[in-house]
């Protein structure tokens, strides 16, 4: 029998039952909730008189549709009234089962995909589920975390578990060592960019290879994150030291024997030497530049050296589609990338708002400031963090002050401008260098020209006012 | 959950890739606490100007396909973010069935959830149904029991579903209770866990 991968591992401790048909019942560890995905879950556990199985497996954050500032206010910060009806509707419901919250204002309140890894509430081995498509974050730690809709977070709120038919096997192995100034988004982008936005649909992706290896936990969040944007629904790396020094004396993590007994289950957690993938795909990333999205999808991509592709080059269908992107990203064919004059930065969002996404723009701020430069006249650009935890290390750290003095706006944990859905967003027709995940039409406001990258670039084009390599500022 | 057994009616076509649930479903209507009414912000962007007049070119704005319960689209539908809305917008405006080469996942699944059909078919056969399509007034059958869809011109297609997912949306089944039913293998799990796995429970 040929060795099992670490989805099969996985897969095979959670199964409760398989039914005829082949779907699979799966056992969920973790649900993760917000106010956005899930009001219309609890309405239905109500309709039905069904009860929430296992609160204690669940945990409720607010961050789609809070205001980046003003949260010590609480809901009372949040002049929208949808909103505020879904957040008070959140707390309401998570009162009445019995599940753990952390409210806005609250310094353990933020981004789910922030919060979950950084109470220790995310571990190695588990099965992870959240009304929410960049759920595959969690798998930087070698869980099998999956986005899924509103039906499916009222169907493990019920049963604490999943219909599920097992994906294929898909691994992505990075080689070689990155070039200073290049990591784990651009390593992402430039998958994307190879696979393309389906690449990845009907499959798990693990993540191998020295590059990957050698990758923080916050980078590895930042390439698993990603991996929705390739079309699998989850991203794995199998855990290793990185993973366990990061775990250790988490608030939720296992603690004295319980550590131990752990720590030896989750060393099993790997794909055997022989176990089969169903695709492959390698890249060396010593090859790679750092890289930046030019079009509407996140597979639209191109090294900050390269150029916007030329419709008159292409084949009709896809000239076709080319066009239409330039046309709203108000971009000239063929025009140096770098060219881009930008009106906005964001720098956050579950791909780039961690501690050390911060240090990375912050070092880019500082170095500028120190040449006497600041964030270019015409451009606003905000630093959102992940998590009031990760707001407080910052501040420890100074960060705050080394951004507010380039000029950056320092703001409250949140989603914050990377889906729009609260204050944060862009006007029509602004141009924004950002650390999110989708460049997706309207997806940053109506009419937002939305350029993906990592927050050293962000940072870069800030002072800069427009496209550039961030390796010119290190 | 409505049943979906088959379906005869107009079908919109709409060629065009990468459809993205935000497209679908923009932000601004994410924040019901309500899954009726999702219909109006349908494809907004692409429906209605800045200013919220419709936009004469787009598709469903033509009357020639008003009423359509099906929409013929591009590769990779329903891309992007997991929000069911997209669903629940679909089905609210009246699209019952969507045709495309191919879907994204957490989209395709979340479809069966709520009484809609999803249909993958070969590129080039979406080609010709799109074509069929174009100038909107011809009715298309879609039949589920057979797996088929038939043109206006009579040509048939053949589509593949997976057999448990097929039977539920057959039936309009609600999955919470199919579940229910295995309680106690949950519950034999749960123990099994507990004792193998205890740092997993919090005390």
């Amino acid at each position: 029998m040929a060795g099992r991968t670490l989805y099969d591992k996985i897969w095979d401790a959670h199964v409760v039952s398989q039914d005829p048909g082949g779907e699979s019942v799966i056992y969920i560890d973790l649900h993760l909730i917000h106010e956005v995905t899930t009001p219309q879950a609890f309405a239905g556990l109500r309709a039905a008189h069904r009860g929430v199985r296992r609160p204690d497996r669940t945990l409720a954050v607010a961050d789609h549709n809070v205001p980046t500032e003003s949260q010590a206010l609480g809901v009372a910060a949040v002049a929208d009234e949808e909103a505020r009806l879904q957040l008070e509707t959140l707390a309401r419901n998570v009162a009445d089962a019995g599940i753990e919250f952390f409210p806005m204002g609250d310094p353990r309140n933020g981004i789910v995909h922030v919060v979950g890894p950084e109470q220790g509430r995310t571990q190695p081995g588990m099965t992870i589920v959240c009304g929410d498509s960049h759920t595959s974050t969690h798998g930087a730690f070698g869980a099998l975390a999956q986005g899924i809709g509103t039906s499916e977070v009222e169907h493990v709120l019920a049963t604490q578990t999943l219909r599920q038919l097992k994906s294929k096997n898909m691994r992505v192995t990075f080689t070689g060592a990155p070039a200073p100034g290049v990591g784990a988004k651009d390593f992402a982008l430039a998958m994307i960019g190879e696979i393309g936005t389906a690449g990845g649909t009907g499959c798990v992706i693990e993540y191998a290879g020295e590059a990957v290896r050698a990758l923080s936990m916050e980078g590895r969040m930042t390439l698993c994150n990603m991996t929705i944007e390739g079309g699998a629904r989850g991203g794995l790396v199998a855990p290793d030291e990185t993973t366990f020094a990061y775990m250790a004396g988490r608030p939720s993590a296992p603690k004295g024997g319980a550590w131990e007994l752990a720590l030896a289950h989750w060393r099993t957690l790997f794909s055997d030497p022989d176990a089969e993938f169903d695709k492959e795909v390698v890249i060396d990333v010593s090859r790679l530049a750092p890289m930046v999205t030019w079009g509407t999808s996140p597979e639209d991509v191109t090294p900050v050296t390269g150029r916007v592709p030329d419709p008159a080059a292409l084949g009709e269908a896809r000239a076709q589609q080319v066009r239409r992107m330039l046309d709203y990203m108000g971009l000239e064919p063929g025009q140096p990338i770098a060219d881009a004059r930008i009106d906005r930065v964001f720098i956050g969002s579950c791909t780039n708002s961690r501690i050390e996404d911060l240090r990375a723009a912050a070092d880019v701020a500082r170095r500028a400031t120190e040449r006497g430069r600041r964030v270019a006249d015409h451009v606003r650009a905000m630093v959102v963090p992940g998590s009031g935890l990760v707001k407080e290390q910052a501040e420890i750290e100074g960060l705050d002050e080394v951004f507010r003095r380039a000029g950056f706006d320092w703001r409250e944990p949140g989603c914050s401008m990377c889906l729009g859905m609260n204050p944060d967003r862009l006007a029509p027709g602004e141009r924004c260098a950002s650390t999110s995940n989708r460049n997706f039409e309207g997806r940053q406001g109506r009419g937002g020209r939305t350029h993906l990258m990592s927050p050293a670039m962000a940072a870069a084009a800030a002072i800069a006012g427009h496209i550039v390599d961030a390796r010119k500022f290190l | 959950m409505r049943p979906f057994t088959d379906l005869h009616a107009k079908a919109a076509p709409l060629p065009m890739a990468n459809l993205d649930t935000d497209q679908i479903i923009p932000k601004q209507f994410l924040k019901t606490v309500e899954r009726e009414g999702l219909g109006k912000g349908l494809f907004y962007d692409l429906r209605f100007d800045a200013a919220g007049h419709p936009k004469p070119g787009f598709v469903l704005n033509d009357p020639r396909y008003a009423g359509a319960g099906i929409l013929v689209a591009g590769d990779n539908f329903g891309c992007g973010s997991s929000r069911e809305h997209a669903a629940w917008a679909l089905e609210d405006f009246g699209i019952r069935c969507v045709i495309a080469p191919s879907f994204a996942d957490i989209f395709y699944g979340n479809c069966f959830q709520n009484g809609l059909l999803p249909i993958a078919l070969p590129e080039a056969d979406v080609r010709v149904l799109m074509d069929e399509a174009k100038g909107g007034n011809h009715v298309f059958s879609v039949d589920l029991a057979s797996q088929t869809v038939t043109a206006p011109s009579g040509r048939l297609f053949r589509f593949e579903i997976d057999p448990a997912r097929k039977e539920k949306l057959l039936q309009g089944l609600d999955s919470i209770g199919e579940t229910l039913q295995h309680a106690a293998e949950i519950d034999v799990f749960e123990m099994r866990q507990a004792l193998g796995q205890p740092w997993l429970e919090r005390a």
